[in-house]
């Protein structure tokens, strides 16, 4: 094992080998101290495979479905099958993957985009994840019972349990036992460890090598300008220049965020910097990207809810619009442009969803 | 007013050599006259006297200019020759040009939904040297970025230790630090080149990929100091601040090897997009391991099966098994001048340029090929040449204007050579997404114009 500490550190490493604790801190004098009790368990939030960390807790598959269809269904679809803002989490298995351990579908191909369920191996993973980091805009705000019910509801949905389940630390170990793809994974490759062996292998030829003439794969012309005019991200000096590609149909959300990214860009002089940075305009844009409002809503265009474009345009002269729809912002709602509901944005600033909502009907 | 100078080369119709565009259309619809004639003596006179006095000088100056005896770039002195330039500090923290507004992070459309869950590559047809600019280093956020304040971020140290500890950036800063040069490639890059070409340009193809010096504490000096289990301590799991916790597993060989928890970044602290006020650096190790914003490091037994371990950073084979804690980033190359979306300005000389990488050491050698594969010569190696770190290399090359196809292909101090393409696939199919380290063609037309293509 090699060691790259400085020849100090490395001597009272060897020191400490010899004489025990006690030792272990003498160099480094009055740096950090004790963590508390509680203070890890703040933090120490991970559950381990073996579950290793899990909170005891329970969580019902009705339960789940409440919880997911307020603060889950809007990015992930209420079947967990969406696939507009997140990849999906449910499809793809079977009984027969459950019984095997392997998900069919990633060898023959038969499902075309791979769903988690398809994926991971283990519950402990879904249960971290959704604990530490869901649901999207507001991380770390499901009680324990909330993530073991969602948990039960994802395993509800991909048929692994029955509705009237509850997910419990009891039992939970069981439940990962039914996973599809539990026999799924390998550690048995090259890229594990930094002297593993290579799994592909090349040899340096240098003359009179063999080649293929055709070229097998290239840019069909149609998609040439679909990475925006590359003749602007090349220097306009130098041994070469980037080809002009105009990239027709490009959508105005784009221009809008290049915009804004641009004017806030360092050293940037371009026509679109030199217009003030503060305008509430460029403010509105930014707090919808920020509040990834633009995950679900597009500029101009509807994604899981309805296109700003959409919202001004039903919107338009009605002096009641900011204040309502300020509202609905902040509490969620439904039904005004289908079943899908808005979950509550409670996290975000009121003067903020004023801008935005400012900027929606009004654009500036 | 002095267009000609500024769009010389062959991209651009250039003018004829002695005769004014404007002439010369004069002469193709009303023939020519005496006084035309005797304009076309007198441009032709001077053109061939700037040739005998000085080569070929005067193909890159029009008629115009060659009446006025040069180039008015240089004829009439500007105004940054002639005036008073700005003070000291005019700009307290300094700023690229304002010319320089082309190279800069972009994201990659269609290629994520979310923008806090996306990328923004780093632009490699225009950098040089191996250090990527603070301001251009990649992007990648989980759930988006904030800007911490240091003076409230803590770093624990926990798990399998005798003492866990909390460390303030106080405590962090003050322990010895070293400083090294390492590149970071998102596990991911050329993702999109597996199966097919699907993106036009280096910095898509290959811009999840930067090289910094970064400055921090080894890894190991927090762990002893918090006696972490040499015997059974076997993994670490690294945990970020951000909304999505990020974690990743980290095996001890690698934590105790060259792992540094890092703050400064080129010289200076962090920058908030890339994990200030501390962010681990696992050298050779594919980026989603460098956690940012490290608030937590846990010593363990096991691998911790993350999010980002079981669900996804997961390489799929063709026989349906996915490899799970793949990490090492292989050797690699990719000639970022000239490149995809570019076009050359003229026939003659040209500097090839590139980088080359290594995640199991350094590169010994990087070879080019400008004919498809066929014959390869060795490209000069740029010092420095530093374990796990970015490598320039450079190969003089004359095009002919006849169509072309650049290759680069790196050899690491372990000998393993950069694979082709159909090399990777033959063994991990096309649905791996992850670790593609296959050689990049890019293919030089008769216009100049160079493409993204694939012929392994």
């Amino acid at each position: 094992m090699s060691r790259f500490t400085k020849p100090l550190l490395i001597a009272a490493t060897l020191l400490t080998c010899l004489a025990g604790p006690s030792a272990d801190a003498a160099d480094l004098a009055g740096i950090g101290r004790p963590a508390t009790q509680k203070e890890v368990a703040a933090w120490d939030i991970d559950v381990r495979p073996d579950f290793k960390g899990l909170p005891k807790g329970a969580g019902t598959v009705v339960k789940g479905q409440d919880v997911w269809e307020g603060k889950c269904a809007s990015c992930h679809g209420v079947f967990g099958e969406s696939n507009n803002v997140f990849t999906p989490i449910i499809g793809g298995t079977t009984k027969e993957d459950m019984v095997s351990g392997h998900v069919a579908a990633l060898a023959n191909g038969k499902q075309p985009q791979r769903t988690t369920m398809m994926k991971v191996p283990t519950v402990s993973t879904l249960w971290d994840y959704i604990h530490r980091a869901m649901p999207w805009n507001a991380p770390k705000s499901l009680s324990t019972e909330e993530v073991y019910a969602v948990t039960a509801y994802i395993l509800n949905m991909a048929e692994i349990v029955p509705a009237d389940f509850t997910l419990s630390d009891q039992n939970i170990a069981e439940v990962q036992k039914k996973m599809p793809n539990r026999n799924g994974m390998t550690s048995k490759h090259g890229l594990w460890d930094v002297k593993g062996t290579p799994d592909v292998h090349n040899v340096a030829c240098m003359k009179n090598c063999p080649v293929q003439t055709v070229v097998s794969s290239f840019l069909p012309d149609i998609a040439r300008g679909a990475s925006g005019n590359l003749a602007d991200q090349n220097r306009q000096f130098g041994p070469v220049r980037g080809v002009q590609t105009p990239a027709p149909g490009t959508p105005v959300s784009t221009a809008v965020t290049t915009k804004v990214a641009a004017a806030s860009a360092p050293g940037n002089t371009t026509p679109a910097a030199q217009t003030p940075v503060a305008t509430t305009a460029g403010q509105g844009v930014a707090l919808l990207n920020q509040n990834s409002c633009v995950a679900c809503h597009g500029m101009t265009n509807k994604i899981v809810g309805p296109g700003f474009n959409e919202v001004m345009a039903k919107y338009k002269g009605d002096a009641g619009a900011q204040a309502r729809l300020e509202a609905k912002v902040k509490n969620g709602g439904s039904g005004a442009w289908g079943p899908i509901p808005m979950p509550p944005q409670t996290t975000i600033k009121d003067d903020d969803i004023k801008t935005m909502v400012r900027w929606i009907l009004t654009g500036s | 007013m002095h267009e000609s100078k500024n769009k010389s080369g062959r991209i651009l119709a250039a003018p004829e050599n002695f005769v004014a565009p404007d002439l010369a259309q004069e002469i193709t619809t009303k023939g020519l006259n005496e006084a035309r004639r005797g304009f076309l003596r007198k441009s032709f006179l001077a053109a061939s006297g700037a040739a005998v006095a000085g080569s070929s000088f005067a193909k890159g100056l029009s008629a115009s200019e060659i009446e006025a005896g040069g180039d008015p770039n240089i004829l009439n002195l500007p105004e940054h020759s002639t005036t008073l330039g700005k003070a000291v500090a005019s700009t307290p923290y300094g700023m690229p040009s304002k010319f320089e507004t082309h190279l800069l992070r972009r994201e990659s459309p269609g290629l994520t939904r979310v923008s806090q869950a996306s990328v923004a590559f780093a632009p490699l047809q225009g950098l040089f040297g191996i250090i990527t600019p603070n301001g251009l280093h990649f992007e990648r956020h989980h759930q988006g970025w904030y800007d911490i304040d240091p003076t409230k971020h803590r770093l624990m140290v926990n798990g399998m230790v005798k003492q866990a500890k909390v460390y303030t950036m106080d405590d962090i800063m003050r322990l010895p630090s070293v400083s090294r040069m390492h590149f970071i490639e998102c596990g991911a890059n050329t993702a999109t080149e597996w199966g097919n070409v699907a993106v036009p340009t280096v910095q898509y193809t290959h811009g999840m990929l930067s090289c910094c010096e970064f400055t921090g504490v080894p890894l190991s000096v927090l762990l002893d100091d918090c006696g972490f289990d040499r015997k059974n301590g076997k993994f670490v799991l690294a945990e970020g601040g951000d909304g999505s916790s990020m974690t990743r597993t980290v095996a001890m060989d690698r934590a105790l090897d060259d792992a540094i928890v890092a703050y400064g970044m080129n010289g200076e602290m962090l920058r908030p997009e890339n994990g200030y006020p501390l962010r681990l650096v696992v050298p050779g190790v594919q980026g989603v391991s460098w956690v940012k914003w490290l608030r937590r490091i846990e010593v363990g037994d096991m691998p911790w099966g993350a999010k980002d371990e079981a669900i996804h950073y997961v390489d799929l084979q063709p026989d349906g098994q996915q490899r799970q804690y793949t990490s090492i980033q292989e050797c690699k190359s990719v000639i970022t001048s000239p490149s995809g979306g570019q076009t050359l300005v003229d026939k003659g000389f040209f500097n090839i340029t590139g980088l080359a990488w290594s995640g199991r050491g350094k590169v010994k050698r990087v070879d080019v090929s400008a004919d498809g594969g066929r014959t390869w010569r060795t490209a000069r190696l740029e010092g420095p040449v530093l374990t796990k770190c970015l490598t320039r290399f450079n190969i003089d090359w004359t095009w002919d204007g006849s169509p072309a196809v650049l290759q680069a292909r790196a050899i690491d101090d372990t000998g393993y050579v950069q694979p082709k393409g159909n090399q990777l696939r033959a063994v991990r199919g096309t649905k791996s997404i992850y670790h593609n380290n296959a050689i990049q063609s890019w293919q030089v037309a008769a216009t100049g114009e160079v493409s993204n293509v694939q012929i392994y």
